[in-house]
């Protein structure tokens, strides 16, 4: 008997029972849609953190306060608060020459903003004209911080896009006075939007980091006399001397921290690359998880289909033993039952993958969640699908296949 | 044609065995219409279940057209119930839902015969049965003797050596029944077809050249019928 026969007799059986072969791969349907749904969101997610990443500028060093804790730590040392410091900062400027374009020192507070009857909190960034480059910030109107702005303690601001909007709404800010925590700036500056991402400038205010010290951060800023910093950033010529730079600085920063070699850093150097493996990591395992969730849906279709088949097994033993009385080997039986349920899986695969498809692009065009569908992942459906139905198939065909011929067709 | 020697045929019911079959010895020669009679668990089943190789023997010889089936696979036995035996069952066991065309070309099917010659010998067996204006017809269209006379037709599709015919009339009424073993009869007289009709009911038998009487799986009696009813004629009671 030719494939082909196979497929009619089970497309016929199928047919036969409509209201039940939809609601069997009704089970599959949800599975694949949920696995092509759910990796392509899980994959829209690493793509997205890769590309803010990438956008907040490339070959950066990140350095911050802080020691890095390794394992347990016993005893009852008390740990003092590590800080990073504005010497820190000249010294590095100082003595790093070599494969840098920009180091910029970041202090950062958070305050009140008032504009006429308009308030909000949010970050005050004081920093240097190099941020602009290092972070691949554009300015939408007016201009970026000057190192004159620095040398001259003035009392500028340039503002995120969207503190822009919450403060000014149409009115455009550049020129107008703001305050903060009382102090009167004057907007200089809007910066262009980056989208809701990671570590967003769009809700940041950036104002001279001496203008800071001088008037603004007062003792938030400072530690034993001396001046402190959130961030240091470094931004290298090439990707090859990040490593060697990322040593040099940590050499600097160890001597003039006086730490004995003994002692860990004080301070965390974070490449790009290192984030981006962090971030990528935890994406990755986000989309394993929500895959596995949607293959246990996907299981249970299975089940569902197994079960129903099993049923028509039990309902179709005299036509079974029909079939054999008439000619068919225990091969073509099995077959013919084989095909009926990869038929079941392979209709519910298909609708699933469209299904999919369309919600995930739903949820792109609509902007709710990003998402990126993958010819992988709806290969991945695809075949889970229909290792399914052989997988769950096989028993109530082998079912079918051994049923006894003359009992079979004694079957009440 | 048939010959069977010395069949046995044991089946294991938990601790014990029991015989449906113990020593049965005959042979059926082409062209004769036997009738296989015998009370329920008299092992007329299992007895047909062997003749049509839908079974093997436990032990003991079995040859049907000079070939030795009781070491057959499933493989072979298949292929030789598809080529040599077509059953007719007190149930139809026609295919829901499909049409009398169709469930006549089942066998063919599974034999391997394709497109316009299995569609023109499909044909030809239902007109033989009489059913010629009733091919594309599902059997729920259809009356109880029509569908008969589509399994019969559908047991004759492939030219079988032999008829097997298990109850053919008891699921009908009298009248009726009468009509199937005229055809069963017909086939026999004017095609010589072998012609093996399982039964409980001694007047059905009394249509046929040779009653064999099983009882607990052994033979009874085997008896040629001189003057075979002709189908058509009442039973006995009837006419009171």
């Amino acid at each position: 008997m030719l494939l082909s026969e196979n497929f009619k007799v089970a497309l016929r059986a199928l047919r036969a029972n409509k209201l039940r072969s939809f609601l069997t791969i009704l089970g599959i349907v949800i599975g694949v849609a949920t696995v092509v749904a759910l990796l392509s969101i899980g994959n829209g997610a690493t793509a997205s953190i890769t590309n803010q990443i990438r956008s907040t500028g490339s070959n950066l060093l990140n350095i911050s306060p802080g020691r890095q804790q390794v394992g347990f730590r016993g005893g009852g040392e008390t740990r003092q608060a590590s800080h990073l410091y504005y010497e820190d900062y000249e010294l590095l400027q100082r003595t790093l020459t070599q494969n840098i374009s920009a180091i910029v020192p970041t202090v950062q507070s958070s305050y009140t903003i008032k504009y006429g009857d308009q308030s909000l909190d949010t970050s005050v960034s004081g920093t240097t004209a190099g941020q602009k480059d290092v972070r691949a910030l554009q300015v939408a109107n007016g201009r970026f911080l000057t190192d004159g702005d620095n040398k001259s303690d003035a009392l500028v601001a340039v503002l995120g896009s969207q503190i822009a909007t919450d403060l000014f709404g149409s009115t455009p800010p550049v020129g107008n006075n703001i305050s903060i925590n009382g102090m009167k700036f004057m907007v200089v500056g809007v910066l262009e939007s980056k989208g809701a991402s990671f570590a967003s400038p769009d809700d940041n205010i950036f104002i001279p980091i001496q203008t800071g010290y001088d008037k603004l951060f007062g003792s938030t800023a400072a530690f034993n006399g001396k001046q402190t910093l959130n961030a240091i950033l470094i931004s290298v010529k090439t990707t090859n001397a990040m490593n060697t730079v990322s040593a040099e600085a940590t050499y600097l920063l160890r001597r003039s921290h006086k730490l004995k070699p003994s002692e860990d850093a004080d301070f965390n150097i974070m490449n790009q690359a290192d984030i981006l493996n962090t971030l990528n990591t935890v994406t990755q395992t986000l989309t394993i998880f929500l895959g596995a969730i949607a293959g246990i849906s996907l299981l249970v279709g299975g089940i569902g289909i197994m079960n129903i088949m099993l049923v028509s097994v039990t309902e179709r033993t005299r036509e079974i033993g029909l079939r054999k009385a008439v000619g068919a080997t225990r091969n073509q039986i099995l077959t013919q039952f084989l095909i009926e349920t990869l038929t079941l899986s392979l209709l519910g695969g298909i609708i699933g993958i469209l299904l999919g498809v369309l919600t995930a692009t739903i949820f792109r065009v609509t902007g709710l969640i990003s998402s990126v569908i993958t010819p992988s992942s709806i290969l991945m459906a695809f075949s889970f699908a229909l290792a399914i139905g052989v997988f769950f198939g096989l028993y109530p065909a082998f079912r079918a296949a051994n049923l006894h011929p003359m009992e079979a067709l004694r079957y009440e | 044609m048939i010959h069977v020697e010395n069949l046995t045929k044991t089946f294991e019911m938990g601790e014990s065995a029991v015989n449906a079959l113990n020593g049965t010895s005959f042979t059926i020669d082409r062209g004769e219409m036997v009738a296989i009679i015998g009370p329920s668990g008299s092992g007329k089943s299992t007895l047909m279940s062997i003749l049509g190789c839908l079974d093997v023997p436990s032990s003991g010889t079995y040859s049907l057209d000079g070939v030795a089936i009781e070491n057959m696979d499933d493989i072979q036995l298949a292929e030789i119930r598809g080529r040599k035996i077509g059953f007719v069952f007190q149930q139809f066991n026609l295919l829901a839902r499909t049409s009398a065309l169709e469930n006549v070309m089942l066998p063919l099917t599974y034999a391997g015969v394709r497109g316009k010659e299995r569609q023109e010998q499909a044909l030809k067996a239902l007109e033989r049965v009489g059913l010629a204006d009733r091919t594309q017809h599902a059997p729920n269209e259809l009356s109880g003797g029509q569908q008969q006379r589509v399994a019969i037709a559908r047991a004759l599709v492939n030219e079988p050596a032999i008829l097997l015919a298990d109850e053919p009339t008891g699921m009908l009424d009298s009248k009726t029944g009468m009509e199937i073993l005229d055809l069963f009869q017909n086939l026999h007289n004017g095609n010589g077809q072998t012609v093996i009709l399982v039964t409980h009911d001694p007047f059905v038998a009394r249509h046929t050249d040779r009653i064999i009487k099983l009882s607990d799986g052994k033979i009874l009696s085997d008896e040629i019928n001189p003057h075979p009813i002709l189908a058509g004629t009442p039973r006995p009671e009837e006419v009171i």
